[in-house]
Parts: C-alpha cells; sequence; structure tokens
C-alpha cells in the first residue's frame, strides 16, 4: 500500500568471502562464477501424490519450469546449478509430461555448463536430460551440497531443509521461504512449485549454525532480510 | 373435547391416546395424514409448541401402528421405515427421547434409534443389520450410507423422511449433500414420502420445491405446502438503558446490569449472543455483577461435550437461572422451561430473531418474551428494524443457490464407493434433486472425470484413477482402500483446525475444557492469557498436539476472536435499517440518545438515503478520509474496500488503508479525496479486472478455495490412522490454487471455488447488487471534519487489523537493512 518501496529486488551479501544476491523468487547468483544456483525443484510432486491416490494439479514441473526458465534468461548464466531433489522421487522422469520433459532439456541443453546435485530424494538424477551429476562442488570459494553439513562448515552453500520464516507484528503474521544464513554459510528456499517450509527456529538449523540463522524473506518484489531475533516459531 | 373420529383418519388407538392426555388432534397433523395418504410430499410450517415434530411423524407411527399391531418388534421382521434428519447430534437424541413417550403410551412396540457420528461401530453393524422402524440421523451419516455397499437393501423398506429446522439445512452445502443423498434414496425406495419440518421459512416455494423429486422435463414440482395456525404474537423488548451507549464495540458491557435485572425476575432466561467471544465475555461480565449467585452457566460449540451435556442436564432439571449460548442452542431442542431470552447484540437477521424467540415459552397460545440488548449506536437501529420485521413476521434467510460443485464431486465419488453406478442413470437420478435440476450434461462428466482422474486438461492421471468403469458399465473405486479413504472424508462441515485446551495445574495431570482453533493459538506466546469457557486461561505451551494452560488471576485476559458465529446482517435487514434511518418519523421510537445522534447526522452532514449512496470526505490530522455507508455487512464491505483501495492506487490517490464494520467503510490515504470522481470510483466495473487481480492473491480466496478442495476430496483431511494438522493442508491448498490458477483457469474446482466467493466469505453478490443499485445515485458531501455517522466505524481503526498489502508491509517493518550491514557485510 505504501509507495516508497526500493525499486531494487534482489538483497546483495557474502558469504564467507564471496560476493552472492538472492533474489525474491528463490534464486541465488554467484556472479563472479557466472552461476545460478536453485535448490529442491522437487519436479513432479503434483503426480507422486496422484499415484497414491489424491490428484493434485499435473502443472507443478511446468510452473517450476516457467520460474527458472525466466530466471535464466534474465542472468544468462554460464553455469545452472540444481542443488538436489530436483525430481521428487526416482520414477519422476517416468511421469513427466512429454512437453515438460523437452522443455528442460532444451533448458540444459542451452546451458553453457549446467550442474545436478545428488539429493536424497534423487540419489541419481536420470542422464535422460542432460547435464553433469556431481554429489558436491567447489566453485568461487564456496561448497555447494545438497545437506547443509550438521556443525561448521564455512563457505557451504546447501538446499534440503527447505527454510521458511515466519515474523509477526501486531497480532498478525507471516510465514514465507527464505534464504538462511549467518554469513559464513547459506542454506537456499525450496525453488520447487509444491514445496513447502521448514521454520527456520526448528532444531535442524540449530545443528547446522549453531543457531538459528538470520533470514532473507522472500517477499512480493523484493528480499527483506531479517533478524534470526525476530523470526519467531510457529508455535510454541 | 371435539370428536376425533369425525374430525380426522385418526386410528382408535391414536384417537384414544389424544383423549387420555387430553388435546385434540390439530388441523395441520391431520393435514400431514392426509398428505401421506395421499401420497405426496409435504413442508409443514408451523411456529415452534404447534406440534410440529409430532406432525412430521404421525403418519409415520399410524403406519407403523397398522403393520405392527400389538406384536412385539422381535417377532417380526426389520425393515426401516422411517427415516429422520436433522441437522443437529443434539436435535435427534432430543427427538428421539420425545417420541419414546407416545410410543410406549400408545402401547407400540417399536425400535427407534439414532447413529450419529458418536455411535460406536458395534451399534452401528447392528443397525445395518437389523434396521430399527425409525432411525434418526443426520445429513453426513446418510452420505456415508451412500458410500457403502449394501445401501440399497438398507433403504429398500423405507416410506418415509422427515427432514427437521429444513430451512437451516437447504441453503447450505449441507443440504446439496442431503438432497443428493434423496435423490439417491428415491432410486432404492421409490414409495419412500418426504416432510419438512420448520418454523421459519421466508422462501416456501424454494423449499417445497427443494424437498420433492424434480422431474426430468425441467418443470418444477413443490411438495405440498401445510401451515399451522400462528401463535401469539411474540412480545419484543429492546433495552433502553440509563447508561451511554456505546459509539462503537460489540461487548455490551453497559446494558449488563439491566440484563441481569431482568434475568433475576425471569425463571429461566436464554442470553444468545452471536460469537463465542462474546459468549464468554458476557458470561464473564455477568458473573462480576453477580451478587446473588444466581446459577447462570456457559454453553457453546467449543466446549468439551461432557461440559455441554452437564449444562443441558441442568437446565432440563430447571437447575439453571440462565444459560449464555450462541448458535447451538438455536434449533428445536427444549431444555427446559424457558420464559425469557436476551439477544445481545443486534440479531442480524429476522428468521434468527424469529428462532430464537421460539426457545421460550413453549406453549402456543402466551407470547414468548425477549429483550434485545444492542451493544451500540448503530445496534440500536438494527434492533428496531428487527422489531418491526417480527411484528409483520416477516422472514429473511439465505437465499437457496444452484448446487454446489465441489459437493457434487463427493457424492459422486461416494456411489462410486457404495453401490457403483451407470453414468447415464446417475446423471438422471442428480438432476432429480432441485438443487441440481439445472445441471447440464457437460459440466456432469466435467465432475465426474474431476473425480476419476482429477479432471485436468493435460490428462496424465488415467493410470492413478480413483473410479474405473468396468466392464458391465458400472463405475466403481478402483481399490477399497480408495473407498475407505473416501468414506474418511464425507461431509461438508470444513471447520478450521481445532486443537484440544486441557488445563492443568503445576503441570501435571489435567481435564479438557474443550477446543479451539489452531490459528488463534498460533498467536500466542507462552504466558499470554485468554477467556475459555468462562476462566481467565494461561497459556502454557502445546504438547502432543494439546494446548497447555493452567489457569490465572490475571483480570484482563486476551480474548478468543473466534471465527465461528459471526453472522453478516441479513440484505432484508440492512433494507429495513436503511429505511428507518433516513425517516425521522419513526425515530421516536428509538432511545434519546441514538436519535440525538441521528439529528446531529443530519445538521452536520446528511442522512443517507435508502436508494442511494452517502460519501463524505473529510480531513483529520493529516490524513484525508472517505466514509460511505452501504449497509451491506462487513464481508461485503471489506471487499469493497479491497477493489476501492485498488482503484485509488491506479488515480494516484495514495490510499493507506481501510477499514469497514457492518454499516460504513472507511478508506483514507494522503490526498484529498474530496475532488474523485465517485460514479467512476464505484462503477460495478471493479467486478471485473479489478476483482480478478485481487482474487489472485486474496486470502480469504485461498481459504475458499481450501473449503473446495477439501469438500471435492483433491485433499484429505485425515487419513486413516493418521490424524493431518490444519498447517499442512493450508499450506499445500495456497500452492496449489496458484498453480491451478496458472494453467488452468477454467478448472471446475476454480468453478466451484468461485462459485463459494459469491456469497461466502467475499459476499461478492451482494456487492454487485449493492453497486447496481446505487448507479447515479451517489451523493457526496465534503465536510472540514468527521461526521457524527463516522464516529463508529473510524472508532474500529487500530481495532480491526487494516487491509491491504497486509504480508509485505510486515516484512518491510520487521526487516533490517542493518542486518546485512553488520552481520552479513553489504558490498
Amino acid at each position: 500500500m505504501t509507495d516508497t518501496w526500493p525499486t531494487r529486488t534482489e538483497c546483495r551479501f557474502r558469504v564467507l568471502d564471496t560476493p552472492v544476491l538472492a533474489e525474491p523468487d528463490g534464486v541465488l547468483v554467484v556472479p563472479e562464477a557466472g552461476l545460478l544456483v536453485v535448490s529442491d525443484l522437487h519436479f513432479e510432486k503434483g503426480s507422486s501424490f496422484a499415484a497414491k491416490g489424491q490428484m493434485l494439479p499435473p502443472y507443478d514441473t511446468r510452473t517450476t519450469l516457467r520460474r527458472l526458465g525466466e530466471a535464466i534468461d534474465r542472468h544468462a548464466p554460464q553455469t545452472v546449478m540444481a542443488l538436489g531433489d530436483s525430481f521428487h522421487d526416482l520414477r519422476a522422469d517416468q511421469r513427466m509430461h512429454g512437453a515438460d520433459a523437452d522443455r528442460l532439456a532444451d533448458l540444459v541443453r542451452r546451458a553453457e555448463r549446467w550442474i545436478w546435485i545428488e539429493g536424497n530424494h534423487d540419489p541419481a538424477p536420470p542422464p535422460q536430460f542432460g547435464g553433469e551429476v556431481r554429489h558436491e562442488i567447489e566453485l568461487a570459494g564456496l561448497v555447494f551440497r545438497h545437506e547443509p553439513t550438521e556443525g561448521p562448515a564455512p563457505g557451504e552453500v546447501a538446499g534440503h531443509l527447505h527454510p521458511c520464516a515466519k515474523v509477526r507484528r501486531k497480532g498478525r503474521s507471516v510465514r514465507n521461504r527464505c534464504f538462511a544464513t549467518d554469513g559464513s554459510r547459506l542454506v537456499l528456499p525450496a525453488f520447487g512449485a509444491f514445496t513447502g517450509g521448514l521454520n527456520v527456529r526448528d532444531e535442524a538449523f540449530v545443528r547446522c549454525f549453531g543457531r538459528t540463522p538470520d533470514a532473507l524473506v522472500m517477499g512480493r518484489d523484493r528480499v527483506w532480510p531479517v533478524a534470526s531475533a525476530t523470526c519467531v516459531p510457529d508455535r510454541y | 373435547m371435539p370428536d376425533t373420529q369425525s374430525l380426522s383418519p385418526l386410528p382408535a388407538r391414536f384417537a384414544d391416546w389424544f383423549a387420555s392426555r387430553g388435546w385434540s388432534v390439530r388441523p395441520h397433523q391431520v393435514e400431514m395424514i392426509e398428505a401421506a395418504r395421499a401420497g405426496e410430499d409435504a413442508l409443514l410450517i408451523a411456529p415452534t409448541g404447534g406440534g410440529k415434530t409430532l406432525g412430521g411423524f404421525l403418519p409415520s407411527l399410524i403406519e407403523l401402528s397398522d403393520r405392527v399391531g400389538d406384536r412385539p418388534s422381535r417377532d417380526r421382521p426389520h425393515a426401516l421405515h422411517t427415516l429422520y434428519i436433522s441437522p443437529l447430534k443434539a436435535l435427534s437424541v432430543d427427538v428421539a427421547r420425545n417420541l419414546m413417550a407416545p410410543v410406549s403410551e400408545m402401547g407400540l412396540d417399536l425400535r427407534i434409534e439414532t447413529r450419529t457420528g458418536d455411535t460406536s461401530p458395534s451399534k452401528r453393524q447392528r443397525q445395518r443389520a437389523h434396521p430399527p422402524d425409525i432411525l434418526l440421523t443426520t445429513p453426513e451419516q446418510l452420505a456415508l450410507f451412500c458410500a457403502t455397499a449394501n445401501a440399497e437393501a438398507f433403504f429398500r423398506d423405507l416410506r418415509r423422511i422427515v427432514i427437521d429446522e429444513i430451512h437451516a439445512i437447504a441453503p447450505q452445502k449441507r443440504g446439496d449433500l442431503l438432497a443428493l443423498g434423496l435423490a439417491a434414496i428415491a432410486r432404492w425406495a421409490p414409495d419412500a414420502r418426504r416432510a419438512g419440518l420448520s418454523a421459519t421459512v421466508a422462501d416456501e416455494g424454494g423449499l417445497a420445491r427443494w424437498l420433492t423429486a424434480q422431474p426430468a422435463d425441467g418443470e418444477p414440482h413443490f411438495a405440498r405446502i401445510v401451515r399451522g395456525a400462528a401463535g401469539a404474537r411474540p412480545q419484543v423488548d429492546i433495552l433502553d438503558p440509563e447508561t451511554r451507549i456505546p459509539w462503537a464495540g460489540h461487548s455490551g458491557r453497559h446494558a449488563l446490569a439491566d440484563v441481569y435485572a431482568r434475568i433475576k425476575a425471569s425463571k429461566m432466561a436464554l442470553v444468545f449472543v452471536n460469537t463465542r467471544s462474546q459468549a464468554e465475555l458476557t458470561f464473564q461480565e455477568l458473573w462480576n455483577i453477580n451478587d446473588e449467585n444466581l446459577p447462570i452457566a456457559l454453553h457453546h460449540g467449543s466446549l468439551a461435550p461432557e461440559q455441554r451435556r452437564k449444562v443441558e442436564a441442568a437446565m432440563a432439571a430447571g437447575k439453571l437461572k440462565a444459560v449464555v449460548c450462541t448458535s447451538t442452542l438455536d434449533l428445536g431442542i427444549d431444555w427446559g422451561d424457558v420464559d425469557l431470552v436476551v439477544q445481545m447484540g443486534a440479531p442480524k437477521g429476522s428468521s434468527r430473531l424469529i428462532q430464537r424467540l421460539g426457545r421460550s415459552n413453549h406453549q402456543l397460545d402466551n407470547p414468548s418474551r425477549a429483550l434485545l440488548a444492542p451493544t451500540n449506536r448503530f445496534e440500536h437501529l438494527e434492533c428496531q428494524a428487527a422489531r418491526d420485521a417480527v411484528a409483520d413476521n416477516a422472514l429473511d434467510g439465505e437465499p437457496l443457490k444452484a448446487g454446489a460443485l465441489d459437493v457434487l464431486a463427493q457424492h459422486i465419488m461416494g456411489r462410486g464407493c457404495g453401490e457403483g453406478f451407470e453414468a447415464d442413470a446417475l446423471f438422471t437420478e442428480i438432476r432429480s434433486a432441485a438443487p441440481y435440476a439445472a445441471l447440464d450434461r457437460a459440466t456432469f462428466d466435467k465432475v465426474l472425470d474431476f473425480t476419476a482422474t482429477g479432471g485436468y486438461a493435460l490428462q496424465t492421471y488415467d493410470r492413478f484413477r480413483r473410479l474405473i468403469k468396468r466392464r458391465d458399465g458400472l463405475w466403481v473405486a478402483r481399490t477399497p482402500q480408495i473407498a475407505q479413504r473416501h468414506r474418511l472424508n464425507v461431509g461438508t462441515i470444513v471447520e478450521s483446525p481445532m486443537l484440544d485446551v486441557v488445563v492443568s495445574s503445576r503441570g501435571r495431570g489435567g481435564h479438557r475444557l474443550g477446543q479451539i482453533e489452531e490459528w488463534f493459538v498460533d498467536q500466542l506466546v507462552p504466558g499470554d492469557t485468554f477467556l475459555f469457557a468462562g476462566q481467565v486461561l494461561r497459556f502454557e505451551g502445546i504438547e502432543e498436539m494439546a494446548v497447555r494452560v493452567t489457569r490465572s488471576s490475571d483480570t484482563e485476559p486476551r480474548i478468543p476472536t473466534y471465527n465461528g458465529g459471526k453472522f453478516p446482517l441479513s440484505t432484508y435487514l440492512a433494507a429495513r435499517v436503511r429505511d428507518l434511518v433516513q425517516s425521522p418519523d419513526s425515530w421516536h421510537q428509538l432511545p434519546g440518545q441514538v436519535r440525538d445522534w441521528l439529528e446531529l447526522q443530519q445538521k452536520r452532514s446528511r442522512l443517507p438515503r435508502s436508494d442511494g449512496l452517502l460519501v463524505e470526505t473529510f480531513p483529520r490530522s493529516a490524513r484525508f478520509y472517505l466514509v460511505c455507508y452501504p449497509f451491506e455487512g462487513r464481508l461485503a464491505h471489506q471487499t469493497l474496500g479491497m477493489l476501492l483501495t485498488r482503484r485509488l492506487e491506479r488515480m494516484r490517490m495514495r490510499p493507506m488503508g481501510f477499514v469497514a464494520n457492518e454499516y460504513a467503510l472507511s478508506v483514507w490515504g494522503l490526498r484529498d479525496l474530496s475532488g474523485v470522481d465517485f460514479d467512476a470510483l464505484f462503477d460495478e466495473d471493479m467486478m471485473g479486472d479489478d476483482l480478478d487481480a485481487w482474487l489472485a492473491e486474496s486470502q480469504l480466496m485461498m481459504r475458499t478455495f481450501r473449503n473446495c478442495a477439501v469438500i471435492a476430496g483433491l485433499i484429505e483431511r485425515r487419513f486413516p490412522g493418521q490424524e493431518k494438522t490444519g498447517r499442512q493442508v493450508t499450506m499445500s491448498t495456497d500452492l496449489i490454487y496458484n498453480v491451478l490458477r496458472e494453467h488452468e483457469p477454467d478448472h471446475v474446482l476454480l468453478k466451484a471455488a468461485w462459485a463459494d466467493a459469491g456469497s461466502g466469505l467475499l459476499d461478492i453478490h451482494r456487492l454487485g447488487d449493492a453497486l447496481a443499485r446505487i448507479r447515479g445515485q451517489i451523493e457526496h458531501i465534503d465536510l472540514d471534519r468527521i461526521s457524527p455517522l463516522a464516529v463508529p466505524v473510524m472508532l474500529e481503526i487500530g481495532k480491526e487489523p487494516v487491509y491491504g498489502e497486509g504480508h509485505e508491509s510486515i516484512l518491510e517493518d520487521v526487516s533490517s537493512e542493518d542486518l546485512i550491514a553488520e552481520a552479513m557485510r553489504l558490498d
């Protein structure tokens, strides 16, 4: 309702010594490496529910791909990295609609370099779409892997936890996806259209960061930095 | 005592029984018997205390008496003769009890049983194998029957169906579900006749049509309408307190001393309030002034059933002086000798008031007495309008709507989980239910496809289908597990998820006080206090899905603002309030304070005209305000506020927020709004693109969609053996809504949600009607300061959440650039 919002959309900061930027749609960019990172795409989560009898819309892959394609067009990165759990399960590629599979293969083909990091949902990402598969990789002074390390891990960029932050103000609250960081390491939000979230006040984050991390909360048009002390648990 | 034999076709056993009680059979009861003999469905409209229930059951009892004579029930074959359906479990239990008296006094050995959500599995099994003569149950239980095998055998012998409080069921989704269930029964038991019972019917023709099967040719059919004699005119007083009447708020604190005095003078009083939080507050305040320790109790839907049963028993035993209650005691349960009904706050509709009046004095010839206690000045106007409406016996009520598609999906799935169905035959059957009489085949096929595969244009789910078409042409559930899961999700009431409230002392033991909405608990921090079950409780934390609390000595608790029970002002009463405001001739009935207020408004600004819209603009402490008075209820006003601020933003008027109450809407901003073209601002075209854009991100719309998704079976309430928490459901439906809206905006479930948005939380239809009504009739007046009529809505600012770009503004408030500078070394 106010008309004073900054026009700047992304949030610039450093992880360890590497400058990065976080975007309101959940994309991380590492400019010096020409790298664009997204995490936890969970392709075909909708159809995995359908296989169990709940007919969720089969369009989550499509939405995720559209948003990913837009981010790639915006940045024209040399390298695109999917930080694990890109496919919701080992049969996701078989359930994927042909048009979606083509679109994905096309995105991979157009990138100079495409890296699939292995996740717990997709320990072996399907080879049919191209790209290289890594368990983890070091780039620009950072190490990228799916599951964040419990205990100190300076320079680590991970996913897996699907961080969310809840804040409260004047009796009302909002809970959105966020990047979780303490300045030395980072956990990316889940990018997939049907992915839920885990509150940054959860124990799982403390086991990694040694404390509740700060949150870079994904708003409608920009990323809002929120101090860990301001984040509240889902419930007491 | 007239000779009942010549007056009516009453068999001797019944005539003797009436005579033994010193009663005579009433004409409407005779007419119900005649209708039954003629094989007609009948809608009985009779005031409370008019022998309505007996009128509904007499035809059944006579037929059963002819059939069974004096044979004991164990010596004859088991067959279900009459099915009784009511909206409340408690009502079924009450009616069963009341029915037993005449039955045993007439020496009939009939099996009369109830079946509700609380009925034990073993009793259910027995009822299935050996049906009682009369089964009393709820719409949900009927839907469950439809979704199980052998439903046909169970209902084959059914002769009569009695639907109680039919006006309360029919306009809702429960009514759609029931209508579909009745259509299914009509196939299995073509001779079963229907009787509908009600005391307050606004749309007699609509209900008479709803009650009876509709023919395939589309020509509407109607049940016979049977009317009981009108009772004595109720006597309704409006409290005119000595104290100052508040401008706004709903506490009613200023009136409680007078209310207490009336309670003291009565035998037993029911004190009705509109919300559960009001019930808690009123109860507490009454006890604060209860110097004589009168036995005053509390009754509302969130209390534990044991607590409620205790209060009901005490009422029946005449041990209570007053009960503070919500709509849980609206419907026809007679718990005792009530001689005064108090309505705290405006009744919101004339039918609701008449229904509540009927709770007092259950003798037809004595007038029921009621006291209306308005909680603020606007409510005085509303109470006056309601009193006039009652004097005219003018009823309002929810209009009947076309059947909801999410309910249809649930029913179709249910039929597939039961006996199975042929698509053509089911389509014909469904169109015999009045709400679905106009259903076209294409829509039916879409809904069928939705239940089977999700109904997506992409058609990728064929191998996962829930319903399959067998070689013999019957559609059935693909696996027994799918059918079982469906049965766990039957019903149309999607309540917000609730958590048990357990009170303990020093962290030990504990007993359950009732249930409270999860979203409310999510706002609490340990140490917060709130009012529940008449006590101030301290929130300690959540353990094993229960809210742990201790008793607190705090005097000022946070009050639970429950979702439940906020009725919007009925369209009918709204029109009467508008009329009242614009005619000073009728103000003599109002208390002096209220009259002065309106006279001052007349002097300082203008009175809103009933056929137009008054818009006032004025500056106040560096802001500019626009206040308008549509009188269309809070929900429609909120939607209007949302759309107006969008438009003003586009006009670069820099609106900052708005707040709505039942009567008015106030919008404020940084620029003077007096020069705005109000005809353009309030143009009906806001219901197009502006509305569409807002719905894309509206939380209310997502909640509406969630309800449809649960009813239609897209998402489940719970899995066998595992309770899914509300949060998980909420998370996923918002995501589903966004994705579906992006890719398939015409999907049947979005259509269902859109239809709901027309009435429910967004009240879009009502807003549309209002905008049409005021077109070209907008009166703008620019003032140099706030007007008297604007005060109540202006007082809501700060109390009610300001709608707008809420989420972003919260984030903006709490976010800190320093954080990055300090902790993350901003470039």
